[in-house]
């Protein structure tokens, strides 16, 4: 005992080394600051060897991604190693806080904002940048600029049980085109133990509503909430009418975990999803019968949103120049269709969208969503806040919308104000 | 060379040591020192956070979270709200079930004892992860649980997607109020960003069925302990106790649980701060969904830090959870003290002050002698 308190001090400075040690580890990649253009780009002497970071759907994904780089790297001389994370966030976190990050990772849109600020993204756009739908390079644009390519995307459309439909007495004229005609046929389906419609009740799906009533929750530069606008109110107020009658339901009234689920069960003759349903449809639920038609418009038009990722090149990479060179080999429009073939994505590229819809007739409705849809919430530090208004949204059919969105603006504001 | 001592070699014993405090330092001092210091920094979780780009920011990010009105405070309220439902839920029941399991499965003449305590232990075993998705089978909303439920006539809800309170619901039955429409009086003031409605809502459905698995699963380990000081319970005090005529509820309470005080003790000061800690079964399981009424500090600190980017307040939230957890086990462990053993040191520490006045008076007496003379 007498020792250790005597030689305290000795054991506080050994612990101060090791903390300046770490210290020192981190200190190398400070001062490269990489910005904007192509022509400061870093690129490797010689051959160099790429990491990508990769939140796979599954094995076809994992393949299909791997097959593609090999590709790259066989035609360049150079090497790709793809890496497939099980929590994307968190590795990636660990990525550029370890200093060595992946080179090119799966970004979201909804967190361009977020890691733009932070400084750790190369911004850059691929080739023929103009070919992109215009929508998917808003999604991933930030502060003026076009931070990465996109990948691929997806869109919100509807979903009809054919059955049902037909046992309604329902035809092919009677598909919704407008929220009141939607209203009706839902409450035409909503019978004993199947809903007419079941959404879940968070952004991105009601979202949906919001944006054919022309509003969205923060104003065009994402400067400022806009959560109290009568659009806004309007959109929500639709949902609610239509949950109070008990035509819509939220997934979780009817013992499912998302729309899917309860479509699949047949808990509901509708749902509004993605295209990731055709997925879940096939392998859990292949003897339900379905058709997937455009969402209906709204007062102001066409309205659906769009989910989509990037390919991410981290501004610490030391081979953005063949990173980048390696985004343009996977967004030409035959790797992407390839990609679509191999786990069911559809193409970001207009000049792709004619052949997947020969290929893939019945995706139709999803793809004419990329003319019209809107990507998600882009603005730094609104995760919290979004996920606030979300679980906000889980008690929409007796909530007090002014309220809520009341409470949503204030969050955001004192977000958006920093 | 100097004469020294030939028992100290400092240089040896530093040897020694070394490794203890090297692990030590790299592992455990230098990244709390760290923790500590992005707790007070503004590190956007880019490059290292000890390097010239970061800023001190002192208690911005406390005041954040404590201080300031805002969503930051309003959630960390709710996940303080919701672990100290589940703290108060969790923590009783498990040591009483560990317990019980431990006294029936250490009676000398029950058949199979060790199949039963390797099958009470066996939850603890599994990893936490998997148990946790297993349950997510077991309580969904068609699941095996509401259909055991449907045999009695019983309309089980969708455990992990409804996001009422226990004290909500109940209060709807008796009659108090209504969940739809809460009373005036409740919902109007607020403490920290929360009404009272919000305050006493109770654990949520969703919550207590992580209670229950949480309950089940670590039982199994507090049962060992206990079994442990069971065995070590002299054969002989159970014998006196007997003939001294006492029932088995009599010498259940009277002699096992006072031998088993020591042990209560620990299993109740373990189980409180794993308790506070949860965090597995809600990365696995709900997110801290429904309606953020599964929330709990750790997933707040995990949220904060690695989706939403604010590595200050993620560190921040964790400390915070250090002093409550710190706080309420010393409570805990004052309450729980052994009033005897208390009293008895309160006595000697009396004792010992009276004996030092005595002497000072004999020595100012003897010396005031020595003066007069």
């Amino acid at each position: 005992m007498k020792i250790q308190n005597r030689h305290l001090p000795a054991m506080f400075a050994i612990g101060l080394t090791t903390t300046l040690a770490l210290s020192a580890c981190g200190d190398g990649f400070e001062d490269d600051e990489a910005n904007g253009n192509a022509e400061d780009a870093t690129s490797a002497e010689g051959e160099a060897s790429l990491v990508m970071l990769i939140a796979t759907s599954g094995e076809a994904e994992t393949a299909a991604v791997e097959a593609a780089t090999d590709a790259w790297a066989e035609e360049t001389g150079n090497e790709v190693e793809v890496r497939v994370a099980s929590d994307m966030d968190q590795e990636l976190a660990q990525g550029f806080a370890g200093g060595n990050p992946p080179d090119i990772f799966y970004l979201d849109a909804s967190q361009v904002a977020q890691q733009a600020t932070t400084g750790n993204l190369y911004a850059y756009e691929a080739e023929d940048n103009d070919d992109f739908f215009p929508a998917l390079r808003d999604a991933f644009t930030y502060d003026d600029t076009q931070w990465c390519a996109p990948k691929d995307f997806s869109t919100l459309a509807l979903q009809i049980n054919t059955e049902k439909w037909e046992e309604a007495g329902l035809t092919d004229d009677d598909i919704p085109t407008t929220y009141e005609e939607l209203s009706d046929v839902a409450a035409t389906l909503d019978e004993g133990d199947s809903a007419g419609l079941v959404i879940s009740p968070e952004t991105d799906r009601v979202g949906a509503f919001v944006v054919g009533h022309g509003g969205w929750w923060l104003n065009e530069d994402a400067t400022e909430p806009t959560g109290t606008s009568d659009e806004v109110i309007a959109g929500l107020e639709y949902v609610q009418e239509n949950m109070e009658e008990g035509h819509f339901v939220h997934a979780g009234d009817v013992d499912a975990g998302w729309g899917g689920e309860a479509f699949g069960t047949e808990a509901a003759a509708m749902t509004i999803e993605g295209n990731w349903i055709r997925g879940a449809m096939s392998s859990d639920y292949p003897d339900v019968d379905y058709t997937v038609v455009e969402m209906p418009e709204g007062p102001e038009g066409p309205g659906t949103l769009l989910f989509t990722q990037c390919w991410g090149v981290a501004s610490e990479s030391e081979a953005q120049a063949e990173a980048v060179d390696l985004v343009n080999h996977l967004t030409t429009p035959e790797q992407q269709l390839e990609f679509a073939e191999a786990f069911g994505v559809m193409p970001s590229r207009e000049s792709a969208t004619d052949d997947y819809t020969e290929a893939f007739p019945e995706d139709e409705a999803f793809i004419a969503g990329g003319d019209y849809g809107r990507g998600p919430i882009n603005a730094p530090d609104m995760t919290q806040v979004v996920a606030d208004l979300n679980s906000q949204l889980e008690g929409l059919r007796s909530a007090n919308i002014e309220q809520m969105m009341e409470s949503f603006d204030t969050n955001a504001s004192a977000v958006l104000e920093q | 060379m100097k004469s020294r001592d030939p028992q100290r070699q400092e240089g040896a014993g530093w040897l020694f040591v070394a490794p203890a405090i090297i692990v030590l330092g790299l592992f455990l001092i230098a990244p709390i020192g760290m923790a500590l210091w992005v707790s007070l920094s503004d590190w956007s979780g880019r490059g290292s956070p000890i390097s010239t780009e970061v800023n001190f920011v002192g208690t911005e990010n406390y005041s954040a979270l404590l201080a300031e009105p805002g969503l930051a405070r309003q959630d960390l309220m709710i996940s303080f709200r919701n672990t100290f439902y589940y703290v108060i839920g969790v923590v009783p029941l498990q040591t009483a079930l560990a317990l019980s399991l431990a006294v029936l499965v250490n009676g000398r003449f029950l058949r199979g004892r060790t199949f039963f305590r390797t099958a009470f232990y066996f939850p603890s075993v599994v990893s936490s992860v998997a148990i946790s998705l297993l349950f997510l089978f077991l309580f969904a909303g068609s699941g095996a649980i509401n259909n055991v439920l449907a045999w009695f006539g019983v309309n089980g809800p969708n455990w992990f997607q409804d996001s009422r309170g226990l004290i909500h619901i109940l209060g709807d039955a008796v009659g108090i109020w209504s969940i739809a429409d809460p009373p005036g009086w409740m919902t109007d003031p607020t403490v920290m960003g929360m009404s009272f409605w919000q305050w006493f809502s109770g654990p949520s459905v969703a919550l207590s069925a992580i209670m229950m698995q949480v309950i089940w699963t670590t039982a199994g380990t507090f049962m060992l302990m206990f079994l442990a000081a069971l065995q070590d319970l002299p054969v002989e005090v159970e014998e006196a106790a007997i003939v001294e005529g006492a029932n088995k509820w009599q010498r259940f309470m009277n002699v096992t649980v006072p031998h088993l005080r020591p042990t209560i003790l620990l299993v109740v000061t373990l189980g409180f701060i794993g308790t506070w800690q949860v965090f597995d079964q809600m990365y696995v399981m709900t997110q801290g969904g429904p309606a953020k009424t599964t929330l709990t500090p750790a997933y707040l600190s995990y949220q904060a830090a690695f989706t939403n980017g604010n590595w200050g307040q993620g560190a921040a939230i964790a400390f915070i959870l250090f002093a409550l957890i710190f706080i309420l086990t010393t409570v805990q462990r004052w309450l729980m003290r052994d009033k005897y053993e208390w009293a008895q040191k309160k006595a000697d520490r009396r004792l010992r002050r009276q004996q030092r006045r005595q002497h000072r008076e004999t020595v100012n007496e003897l010396q005031r002698k020595a003066q007069s003379s």
